[in-house]
């Protein structure tokens, strides 16, 4: 493999750029692979990634319906954080922080990881006790928190709504100064480049429509692209789960619904961190481009259409413009939606499954772009060995029958209310 | 904008209607032995069809009564609304 470096693009300026290697290849699927991964997103990519790098399987193939990155990977804000409560999410989205911190060099491919910080506004007493709470929970499982007064957010976004009559007055905020973004192709198109290198085959345009299940062990998929025998089988469809498991008789704890968000127009810098206006369904950042990155809320109804609907946008740029006034001039640039694996208690599920050789990656609701490394990792691990990593132990389907749900936000089992 | 037909006022914009879910979930009947399985179903398990799905909706901001609706969830094309004492 052809190692990126500042040296390797001064040497290809003087070819015009013709011969750089293809970054990954485009092979023919072969009768039979120890593992095929389901779906080639950022959680498939990176399962394969890790297959190879971490246990050493490489007979490997990757199968995607359409194209890599075309899925939620590359349809999300890419804000990282492990700002979580519970101690099974902090760890295992913390440890997913420390994969970011050197994911570029790793994967020799800049995933533009910008640790920009990421703040939660507050908007009572009541709500800034709740995130000092968070925040001490946070500290004592090793993760950077601070607990901003009004003052020092105002110093952060001093253009922000700090009127008297706001309607959701600030009173401060909860950081974490090591969160922030990453650019979501790069990180997608790293992936995929070491996969390949190490032996992974990425096969696009390839939907797998059925499964090869006999005596509760699985030993094929049937595709678009014929029937192919694998030993292993992980599902990483993200909002297209139910479909598939569906067909593995499988029912689960979870609903697709889809997910907007919008860019502006490119300005000068204005935004330094990414910002949540939780009151009025509103985060934002700004990207290296200059546009105002903004999403919100699901658009409040089960769906697989992969476009939302204008109210949902509405509501979301109201309650930009009552934190941040100044954007009512920006123009919109777009705006797209994805389809997300809403798990009924916020939280992603991965697991062995009932059939033999079949695991499931799923339930990753708005927040599965930061866990792309560490999903990979566990889900590589467990795959690998047929047993889950003590990272997504907790993350297993039988808690819905043990009681042992983690709902970080407790609005119970209505995904669509926000 | 989805255009949703209440059964008591007519069609009116989506704008005027919370989403209930799933229509299909029957919590278990009281007064008698449940099992933890169908207890988690009723609570957790969802079908989530791609395709034609029956939902309950709320007409919140007008007569405020509950109703379903039979809805196509990749195109949102719906079907039916009918009263929640009707089949749909
Ligand atoms: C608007 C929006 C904003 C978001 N913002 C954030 C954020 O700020 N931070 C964050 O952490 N997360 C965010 N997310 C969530 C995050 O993007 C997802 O949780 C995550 O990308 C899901 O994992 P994935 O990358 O593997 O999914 P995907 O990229 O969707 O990959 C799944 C793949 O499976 C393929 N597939 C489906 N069915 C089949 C089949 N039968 N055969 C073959 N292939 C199939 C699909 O084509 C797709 O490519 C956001 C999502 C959206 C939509
Ligand atoms: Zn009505």
């Amino acid at each position: 493999m052809q190692k990126y470096s500042a040296l390797s693009l001064i040497k290809n300026a003087f070819s015009n750029h013709q011969n750089w290697d293809v970054a990954w290849r485009d092979p023919e699927p072969k009768k039979e692979y120890d593992v095929i991964i389901i779906g080639g997103g950022g959680h498939g990519l990176a399962t394969a990634y890790y297959l190879a790098k971490e246990h050493n399987i490489t007979n490997v193939a990757i199968l995607e319906k359409g194209w890599i990155g075309g899925g939620n990977v590359g349809r999300n804000t890419t804000i990282l954080r492990s700002n979580y409560m519970f101690d099974p999410s902090a760890h295992f989205y913390e440890f997913g922080m420390k994969l970011w911190e050197n994911l570029s060099i790793e994967l020799n491919y800049n995933v533009m990881y910008s640790p920009r910080g990421i703040i939660n506004l507050a908007h009572s007493d009541a709500q800034l006790n709740a995130y000092a709470r968070r925040g001490n929970s946070m500290r004592l499982n090793g993760i950077d928190a601070v607990l901003l007064n009004r003052d020092e957010v105002k110093k952060m976004i001093p253009f922000a709504d700090f009127s008297e009559n706001s309607r959701f007055p600030i009173f401060g905020g909860l950081m974490q100064p090591r969160g922030g973004t990453a650019r979501h192709d790069a990180v997608a198109w790293g992936y995929a480049r070491q996969a390949d290198a190490m032996g992974v085959d990425i096969i696009q345009n390839c939907e797998v429509t059925g499964f090869d299940v006999s005596n509760g062990k699985i030993s094929g998929v049937r595709t678009s692209r014929g029937d192919i025998k694998a030993k292993k089988v992980g599902l990483c469809v993200a909002g297209s789960t139910t479909l598939l498991a569906d067909k593995l008789n499988m029912r689960l704890p979870i609903e697709s619904h889809v997910l907007q968000a919008c860019v502006s127009e490119p300005v000068k810098p204005l935004l330094d961190n990414v910002v949540t206006f939780g009151a009025g369904h509103f985060y934002c950042s700004q990207s290296d481009k200059g546009e105002m990155v903004m999403g919100g809320d699901l658009d409040g109804y089960n769906s697989y259409a992969q476009r939302g609907n204008m109210p949902m946008i509405q509501h979301v740029l109201s309650g930009g413009l009552a934190v941040f006034p100044n954007f009512s001039r920006l123009k919109m640039l777009r705006s797209w939606g994805g389809i997300m694996d809403m798990s009924m208690d916020g939280t992603p599920i991965i697991d062995k499954t009932h059939i033999e050789g079949v695991y499931l990656n799923c339930g990753w609701c708005y927040g599965g772009f930061k866990a792309t490394p560490c999903s990979g990792y566990v889900f590589a691990h467990t795959i690998a060995k047929d047993e889950v990593h003590e990272l997504n132990a907790p993350f297993n389907l039988e808690r819905f029958h043990t009681g042992n749900i983690i709902d970080e936000k407790g609005v119970g089992p209505k995904p669509w209310i926000g | 904008m989805l255009e949703i037909k209440c059964p008591f006022c007519g069609k009116r914009s989506q704008n005027e209607f919370a989403y209930g879910g799933d229509a299909t979930v029957k919590r278990p009947a009281l007064g008698q032995e449940v099992s933890t399985k169908d207890w988690d179903d009723f609570v957790y398990f969802r079908d989530n069809p791609r395709g034609k799905h029956s939902e309950l909706w709320h007409h919140i901001s007008g007569c405020r009564q509950w109703f379903k609706v039979s809805r196509d969830t990749a195109t949102h094309e719906i079907f039916k609304t009918v009263r929640l004492e009707e089949e749909l």
